[in-house]
């Protein structure tokens, strides 16, 4: 019964009031890097509120996945400035790397790519998120390395 | 006295109450400005930005429907400058929208379509970004086609504000931004309780009934069917709106002469079902307080309505432990339906597997429920096709009626006598003060003590209307309800039914009956009506069945003859043993989650 527990847990930490719904959302994402229809369902539960609406409020956000996410998730800023200084590159980088375009999870299960929108890198541009630890000026060379980091 | 606020619109002086916005102020001074998110029964939304109007002296274009009207504002609403922007935007929703209109179920009745067609949108200027959306067909009642949404999300509103069933929600955003229901699931897996209300409130052909026109007229043609036809009680007071007449009167004898020319071989009335069930549902009202009350058992109570199909799947899906307080007894189209494959198929020495029940509902979870596996007490499935008023209207235009020039006929008989009581079913309200009207009499010998039998306190749009009766000068067999003060309640749209049916979840309900109707207004505004809908329209219906019923000799349900008959001649009595067979059900906890 330990599962059920997360959200519970989650309810307990953050409350179950409107307001209190992303924090919970978010810490489900953290511990299981998704949310997962019988998570949502529960959250509703909690929360009493639609499952409907809970989905809709995880999936206005990049950050809240509804889709089961690889060990690693990158998540690259797609937004204009990003866009200008180079995004391409570095998905380029990653396709030839790990063959995988945003919104998909490579087949080992080991990595999943998003195009997200802004990161707050806008100066450091291009930028890109793995597993939240933020990197900057990326190029193709350093995106390959930085994923090399990750694969050994 | 309200605070009034003054401005001009278009050089015209208008003075409204503060809070109104430039559209109420612009719609006093009889200016028209188009709208398509903006429904008044809903929360404004201000997002398709269609309504936008100049104000003199402000640069940026204002959302009228979302922009309060202040003092001394000068307003316009057709300059170059807005009619320019209106025509962007309707050319963007254009750009993304399935614009095969002429394939479309809402062709000729869509407010996108009328639009376009008023703003003369160049049909080259935006490149089309439709999306590949896959029609949700799942559901009996309803289809979801995401191809033809505008994302204004009235059905989201309507879902919500009027239904508290949230079924549909917004996801995703930006381009990715559409209505969804949980996890994309199919409408038929979901807590969608099929009302309607989202079609109803619904711009475009994104949401519409599902039709089974095509299923009427193929056994209609078939020589080999006794196909009968029941019209509910709303029906008549909306079908002359779904062939192009004014809102506000009841076709009830053209409505019959129409069914006759299209080709049915019986047409009874859901009106005689709705007396039947008032003698049904009473009795089990009584027996349920004299349970309580004299045997001192214990019973569930209060007793809730059982007529409207959304507000059973609702109940079903979010109060799925008070089941046991609903009625057991079918609604008047489930009741009708095997009665006629049984009494008047025997009758008539027509075997029932060769004979089809059509039912033209104002309703769309009239469909599912017709579906439901409970339904087929007569060995057979009870009611065949059901469709909606506007399917029927589109019926009689295909035939080439002239409805307006029609003569009046009566319904058949058996099954087809009605009275006022039976054609007040289709209005808010209608259930209980039927019900009281015959209640009242069976305990008392006495007329419901009310001026000419109008329960006036369960009658009109609040929310949530109360009555108590006290009860006095019993007849014997109902000593024990001697000075009893008997409360009621009734509610219309999902919204006004959650307090209710939470009251009774946790004990502390204080009524004895409770009628609810999941629509706004009841059946003369469900899912099955014409559109546009709003307050002035179900005001209008409403006084049609009002009238009607006064217009009528019998007017209490358990005066009906043909009722009377059928308990002489197959039923013996109310809940006795074939009522049971044929006329009550049971419902189905359902998840809620």
């Amino acid at each position: 019964m330990t599962e059920i527990n997360i959200v519970k847990d989650a309810v307990k930490k953050h409350g179950r009031k409107r307001e209190s719904l992303m924090p919970v959302l978010q810490e489900i994402v953290k511990q299981e890097n998704y949310l997962s229809e019988e998570r949502l369902m529960e959250i509703a539960k909690e929360f009493d509120l639609s499952s409907a609406e809970v989905y809709g409020v995880a999936t206005f956000y990049s950050f809240l996945p509804v889709k089961p996410m690889g060990e690693n998730v990158i998540k690259v800023c797609q937004t204009i400035v990003c866009d200008m200084k180079g995004k391409e590159a570095v998905l380029d980088a990653i396709k030839d790397k790990l063959n995988i375009v945003p919104g998909q999870t490579s087949a080992d299960g080991k990595f999943s790519l998003m195009a997200v929108n802004c990161i707050g890198q806008c100066s450091n541009a291009p930028a890109m998120l793995v597993n939240d630890k933020p990197y900057i000026n990326l190029t193709y060379e350093n995106v390959v390395k930085i994923i090399d980091e990750y694969q050994s | 006295m309200p605070e009034m606020v003054n401005l001009k619109i278009n050089d015209i002086s208008v003075s409204v109450e503060a809070g109104s916005t430039i559209l109420d102020a612009a719609k006093k001074a009889n200016i028209k400005i188009p709208t398509l998110c903006h429904h008044e029964d809903l929360c404004i939304a201000g997002n398709c930005r269609v309504c936008v109007v100049e104000q003199k002296g402000v640069n940026a274009l204002k959302a009228s429907c979302a922009t309060p009207a202040e003092e001394n504002m000068e307003i316009f609403t057709n300059t170059n400058k807005v009619r320019e922007a209106r025509k962007t935007i309707i050319g963007l929703l254009l750009s993304e929208h399935n614009n095969d209109c002429l394939h479309c179920y809402k062709n000729g009745n869509c407010e996108l379509q009328s639009m376009a067609k008023d703003y003369l949108v160049d049909s080259d200027k935006y490149i089309s970004i439709l999306k590949n959306y896959e029609i949700d067909r799942s559901s009996p009642s309803i289809i979801k086609d995401d191809s033809k949404c505008i994302r204004c999300q009235r059905c989201v509103r309507t879902c919500a504000e009027l239904q508290d069933v949230n079924a549909l929600a917004v996801s995703g955003k930006g381009s990715e931004m559409k209505i969804s229901t949980f996890m994309e699931k199919p409408m038929d897996y979901v807590v969608c309780t099929n009302c309607g209300q989202c079609v109803t409130h619904c711009p475009t052909g994104a949401l519409v009934e599902k039709n089974y026109i095509d299923e009427v007229w193929d056994v209609l043609n078939d020589p080999s069917k006794h196909v009968v036809v029941q019209t509910a009680p709303a029906v008549r007071v909306g079908l002359g709106e779904a062939v192009g007449l004014d809102a506000g009167k009841s076709y009830t004898g053209k409505m019959v002469t129409a069914l006759k020319m299209l080709g049915f071989d019986a047409v009874f009335d859901t009106n005689f079902s709705a007396d039947l069930t008032i003698l049904e549902e009473g009795t089990e009202l009584l027996t349920r307080l004299k349970d309580k009350i004299e045997n001192k058992k214990d019973v569930a109570l209060p007793q809730f309505t059982s007529c409207s199909p959304g507000w059973i799947k609702y109940i079903e899906h979010e109060f799925p432990d008070i089941l046991d307080y609903l009625s057991t007894c079918k609604s008047p189209q489930q009741m009708l339906g095997p009665l006629a494959k049984t009494y008047y198929a025997k009758s008539m020495g027509i075997d029932p597997k060769d004979m089809v029940v059509v039912s033209i509902m104002p309703c769309t979870a009239k469909k599912f429920e017709a579906n439901r596996p409970e339904m087929y007490s007569s060995g057979y499935k009870d009611v065949d096709y059901v469709i909606t008023t506007r399917e029927f209207g589109r019926m009689i235009q295909q035939a080439g009626i002239d409805f307006e020039t029609l003569k009046d006929s009566e319904c058949d008989s058996i099954l087809g006598k009605h009275t006022g009581a039976g054609v007040i079913f289709g209005a808010t309200g209608g259930v209980m003060e039927a019900a009281l009207r015959t209640a009242y009499e069976i305990i008392t010998g006495r007329e419901v003590p009310f001026s000419n039998l109008e329960v006036t306190p369960v009658r009109g749009l609040e929310g949530v209307k109360e009555a108590t009766i006290k009860i006095e000068g019993c007849k014997a067999e109902w000593k024990f309800l001697e000075n009893v003060e008997l409360k009621v309640a009734v509610a219309h749209g999902l919204s006004n039914a959650r307090p209710l049916a939470a009251q009774v979840q946790n004990g502390e309900s204080p009524y004895h009956f409770i009628e609810i109707m999941a629509c706004p207004g009841g059946c003369i505004a469900g899912g099955g009506q014409p559109m546009p809908v709003n307050n002035n329209i179900r005001k209008k219906r409403t006084e049609a069945i009002y009238n009607e019923d006064e217009s009528l000799q019998l007017r209490k349900s358990h005066e009906n003859p043909e009722v009377k008959r059928i308990y002489e001649d197959f039923l013996e009595k109310p809940l006795g043993h074939k009522s049971h067979e044929l006329l009550h059900t049971t419902y189905t906890k359902r998840k809620k989650y």
